[in-house]
């Protein structure tokens, strides 16, 4: 009871700017939208409606899938590899390495891709190389594009796979590596035999995680796209603030709310199928 | 078993695709051109002056500054006591409010951010001071309760018990001996709770007004219009001061800690 108490003002926060919001966002996604722009108070699902039976929604979320899908994957892919030299890292080494690998999540968002587009521009890095060597006689497009948007967000989704990685592999034991090259397997068949397939459980939480972070992604869309690269963070950006739709944006976001409920729910499954993933902590 | 070649170059370039744009910020931010040029065509300290001069920004840099102070003070003295509960008392239901307390962050900020535009701008709080701190608090909380969860949790139940045996009510004994313990959590609470405000940017995109912005906002919007040197200065700023932060975090209490998801 006590402790119900110690937490209730920061409840009470939480309630005002949380709990109230959500709801008032589930209200106004019921309102309607007069022709002249105007909100008109009401209980109807017009709005989503509008919503479903558009092609350009449906565009929206196949784009956002595809996006957040290949992003989270190849975030993965590259986390793994820093996972798996912090895990075989000497103590020493271990922290900083590991810090050096989550260090970008407490750096601006915004600050990063202004380094991208040092990178990807016209006149940045890459251009400038490809030029120089010859390679190319006309700057590549990397920016204000899919390309731009695709490195940008899996730069910015690396260091959470990172975390979810070294939670999952530090319950793997390496004397199970260890046995497999005494027993005359080479490195790469160890790591595609033991390693791997041992390792898959915490590679599917890492993946369903940026998965998830990359569906709702919007600073990167909106800064490496250059205003051409649509998804439906974006797209709920500028109904709210450019259309001042209210009631589609909020319906919008319901509609994203809902799809990303279904994929923590399925994170939750996974977590239970793979038990290994959270067992209790090795000595 | 040592790693092999294949592992560190595949690290490497992972390592390297995180720490790139950094240098490339850094390097860029001296530049004498007009445009994010690589290689700069030569190296001045233009920008950082232009920026000190810019008035929208640095008007944009002291709300941000007062508000993050504000949203850490707060969200530390809402958080503690919460933190205090879930660490060291046991009663029903500990395990849901924990959830609760953390459930903001599951969602994106996207929505949340919308949500608080939506029902904060019938009143007129949008683009106001309440607003601002309401919503950054609302961000700002589950990482303060979180962090000081694991600071009561790592000072010994026994000392406490001690100071009870020697007479002292429970709330003497938490004030005086769990608190004081936990000190260092705190600081890093305080720490990384000023800087999740100093660089929330989506949810302040909704909240925001022509007379009161904060910087993230400011940068965003000037990054969305040019791409120029001066912006780079300004994100050079931010990161030397988040790597700041982060040494000193690390210092208090092992920074993957603080940050870790699971």
């Amino acid at each position: 009871m006590i402790g119900w108490l110690l937490a209730a003002p920061a409840l009470a926060v939480l309630a005002l700017a949380f709990v109230w919001p959500m709801a008032g966002l589930f209200r106004i996604s019921l309102n309607r939208t007069t022709e002249t722009g105007a909100m008109e108070a009401a209980v109807t699902t017009d709005s989503y409606a509008r919503l479903v039976g558009d092609d350009f929604t449906r565009e929206l979320v196949l784009n956002t899938l595809t996006l957040a899908a290949s992003s989270a994957a190849i975030a993965v892919a590259l986390a793994l590899p820093i996972a798996l030299l912090v895990r075989g890292a000497s103590p020493r080494w271990r922290g900083l390495l590991a810090l050096a690998a989550v260090a970008p999540l407490l750096v601006s968002g915004t600050a990063r891709l202004v380094g991208w587009m040092a990178i990807l521009g016209d006149q940045g890095m890459i251009n400038a190389l490809l030029t120089g060597m010859g390679i190319s006689t006309g700057p590549l497009a990397l920016i204000n594009n899919w390309t731009g948007v695709r490195i940008g967000l899996v730069e910015s989704l690396m260091p959470y796979a990172v975390l979810v990685l070294l939670a999952g592999l530090g319950r793997l034991d390496p004397k199970l590596e260890e046995a497999a090259a005494t027993l005359g397997a080479n490195r790469a068949r160890t790591f595609l035999r033991v390693t791997l397939p041992l390792a898959a459980p915490a590679l599917l939480a890492a993946w369903l995680l940026t998965l998830v972070l990359g569906i709702s992604a919007f600073i990167t869309p909106r800064l490496m796209g250059g205003g051409r690269v649509f998804v439906l963070a974006t797209e709920i950006y500028d109904l709210a603030l450019e259309t001042v739709d209210w009631p589609g944006a909020a319906a919008l976001a319901m509609l994203l709310l809902g799809g990303l409920l279904a994929l923590m729910i399925l994170r939750g499954v996974v977590a239970a199928f793979f038990p290994g993933n959270r067992a209790e902590k090795t000595p | 078993m040592k790693p092999s070649w294949m592992l560190r170059l595949c690290a490497a370039v992972g390592f390297a695709i995180l720490l790139l744009p950094g240098v490339l910020v850094l390097i860029v931010s001296f530049s004498a051109g007009e445009f994010l040029t690589f290689p700069p065509p030569g190296l001045s300290f233009r920008w950082y002056a232009a920026l000190l001069s810019n008035a929208q920004l640095m008007t944009a840099l002291g709300t941000s500054a007062i508000l993050a102070a504000i949203v850490a003070t707060v969200s530390l003295l809402l958080g503690a006591p919460a933190a205090y509960a879930i660490a060291r008392l046991e009663f029903r239901g500990r395990g849901v409010l924990a959830a609760m307390l953390a459930a903001p962050l599951l969602l994106p900020t996207l929505v949340l951010g919308l949500g608080l535009l939506l029902v904060l701008q019938p009143l007129g709080l949008a683009a106001t001071w309440p607003g601002l701190v309401l919503g950054h608090c609302l961000v700002a909380i589950p990482f303060a309760v979180r962090i000081m969860t694991t600071a009561f949790a790592a000072v010994p139940k026994e000392l406490e018990a001690a100071a009870w045996t020697l007479g002292a009510t429970p709330f003497r004994a938490a004030v005086r001996i769990t608190l004081p313990n936990a000190a260092p959590g705190a600081i890093a609470a305080a720490v990384l709770t000023f800087l999740v405000s100093f660089d929330e940017t989506v949810i302040s995109l909704f909240l925001v007004g022509p007379r009161l912005s904060t910087l993230p906002v400011e940068m965003f919007r000037y990054a969305e219009r040019t791409a120029d040197p001066l912006i780079a200065a300004l994100a050079m700023t931010l990161i030397a001061f988040a790597l700041l932060m982060v040494v000193l975090v690390e210092r208090l209490i092992g920074f993957t800690r603080a940050i870790g998801r699971d």
